[in-house]
């Protein structure tokens, strides 16, 4: 019974991460962009939230339909004023811009915020739970899998059957005929990454709801986006989800192990997967 | 007749290598010519060279009269200049209708009208409408160039640039696929082939050029234009021709 209550526990887990490695998913997908400020991000949006929370005394739905598209609006600037420059054949030059990025961004929300942690009030939903059959499961989770499983459908379903879709496929393919197809690249890399910050958005409130954030918690955040991501295959939505809800199952169970090993769990599944599939465990070869 | 297409001293380096030395050509709504020559004449550079995939001056490549040359890929497209690419560079992992559907997208998108549609494309090449949902890349090479020459054909080009279209093909494919450029001409669409096989290029195009080194060395009717001619220009003056 403990067991399949890490099991559960992970799986719920499982969908915070999912929130955070699709918009990585599809931005390396697309442009082969590791986004090393991806944490960041999520701790900007959480304490943009957090602050507006508290300024205009509104909950957090509220908060959302105001924080998701500030981070569509965020993802477009961020890839036509930095990403658009350094995308290319050449990994480095993205990573380099987005390592500065980080830092620039953690340092920007010390001076605005402090090192404090602070956290998004819920209202109670935050430590509502539900028993059934002598698991509790918490109702905030529920709503945070239940969201991400919307929003990885949702992709999914935009990648497969809109004109966007196709030209985003089409891009990632191969860009330079997609060019030749008339597609212009950096106007989809431009919705690809709005769309994957947006979806940050998501991810920003729910973090703030569920824990505290401070300014240097986005490196937890990028570790665990970009092993959801690996262990799923890159590439695929579906497949960053799956990589999500693994890496959620090995932390719960392995602190189920003891309180210490959990995020380590992670990282070894992780390890074990990058040495014996690379491709990931859904990825083709 | 006048050109819809034209360069102009077209020159184009890649880094410090110099790949075109000057290069005038045209072409004509309707009329299709070949480009010819050896490896490395420069043939696929000048094809790139005026889609805006290398860097050109504009006044080097003229559009119906005005100065294009530079211009982005996809403005070239959406002005009426497609390419079959060499190598067909098919979109992995996606359908056969989804390779087609992107053209017809951004077709869609900037306006373009030719009268392209996927149900005249499925009279060309019955196949294409017979391997719709199939996977693009587990087609045979034949098939896969027809689904090249259908996504340029469906971005409703004035100009249609198809280069080596026959490369590694069955004589038997090549066949079928060349006798699909009479009904694009029908259309008005101008053509351009690069093609190694001298005898094809000659009987499916009214003109033809004939490169060396980044120079055009021949020019002249496909038809009028003699195996002895060509071979001087293919390989340059002073070798014979067996």
């Amino acid at each position: 019974m403990q067991w399949f209550d890490a099991l559960i526990q992970g799986i719920l887990l499982g969908g915070m991460y999912a929130q955070y490695a699709l918009g990585m998913a599809l931005m390396f997908g697309v442009m082969r962009i590791v986004n090393i400020s991806h944490g960041d991000l999520v701790i900007l949006l959480s304490l943009i939230g957090i602050s507006m929370a508290s300024a205009w005394g509104i909950g957090p739905i509220t908060v959302m339909v105001a924080l998701v598209p500030l981070a569509v609006l965020m993802g477009w600037v961020l890839q036509k004023a930095v990403l658009n420059r350094v995308v290319g054949s050449d990994p480095l030059p993205s990573l380099i811009a987005t390592f500065g990025l980080s830092l620039a961004l953690q340092n920007l929300m010390l001076q605005i915020w402090s090192a404090n942690s602070r956290s998004l009030p819920g209202g109670g939903i935050e430590s509502r739970s539900i028993e059934i059959g002598g698991i509790y499961i918490g109702l905030l989770p529920v709503i945070v899998l239940v969201v991400a499983t919307g929003l990885t459908w949702g992709l999914d379903l935009m990648l497969k059957r809109t004109r966007f879709g196709r030209a985003l496929r089409a891009a990632a393919a191969d860009v330079e005929a997609a060019a030749m197809t008339g597609i212009n690249p950096r106007q989809v890399y431009a919705v690809a990454t709005a769309i994957a910050v947006g979806i940050l958005g998501f991810a920003a409130v729910f973090q703030a709801l569920r824990s505290t954030v401070a300014p240097a918690d986005g490196g937890a955040q990028l570790i665990y986006a970009f092993e959801a991501v690996i262990i799923g295959g890159m590439g695929s939505v579906w497949g960053a989800f799956a990589g999500s809800m693994v890496l959620g199952i090995a932390q719960a169970i392995g602190f189920r192990i003891d309180p210490g090993f959990g995020v380590l769990a992670g990282h070894i599944v992780f390890l074990i997967v990058l040495a014996t599939r690379p491709q990931g465990l859904f990825g083709k070869a | 007749m006048s050109a819809v297409l034209s360069t102009h001293g077209l020159v184009a380096r890649y880094g410090d290598f110099q790949a075109l030395y000057g290069v005038d050509a045209e072409v004509a709504a309707g009329e299709a010519v070949a480009l010819i020559g050896a490896n490395g004449a420069g043939k696929s550079t000048f094809l790139r060279a005026i889609m805006g995939l290398l860097p050109v001056a504009s006044e080097m490549v003229r559009l119906n009269g005005a100065p294009v040359g530079g211009t982005a890929p996809e403005r070239m497209v959406a002005q009426g200049v497609a390419i079959v690419p060499e190598g067909r560079r098919l979109f992995t992992g996606m359908s056969v209708e989804d390779n087609l559907r992107v053209a017809m997208d951004q077709a869609a998108r900037v306006g373009a009208k030719g009268g392209w549609t996927l149900e005249r494309l499925h009279q060309l090449f019955p196949i294409l409408k017979e391997k719709a949902r199939i996977p693009v890349q587990s087609l045979s090479g034949g098939q896969q160039q027809m689904v090249a020459i259908g996504r340029a054909l469906l971005c409703q080009p004035k100009v249609l640039l198809c280069d080596e279209i026959s490369l590694g093909l069955a004589p038997k494919v090549i066949r079928e696929i060349y006798a699909a450029l009479p009904e694009i001409r029908a259309q008005g669409t101008a053509i351009v082939v690069v093609e190694q096989d001298v005898g094809l290029a000659k009987s499916a195009t009214d003109r033809l050029y004939c490169m060396l080194e980044g120079r055009v060395t021949l020019t002249g009717r496909s038809a009028e234009i003699t195996r002895e001619q060509i071979g001087e220009a293919y390989f340059g003056a002073g070798h014979a021709v067996v």
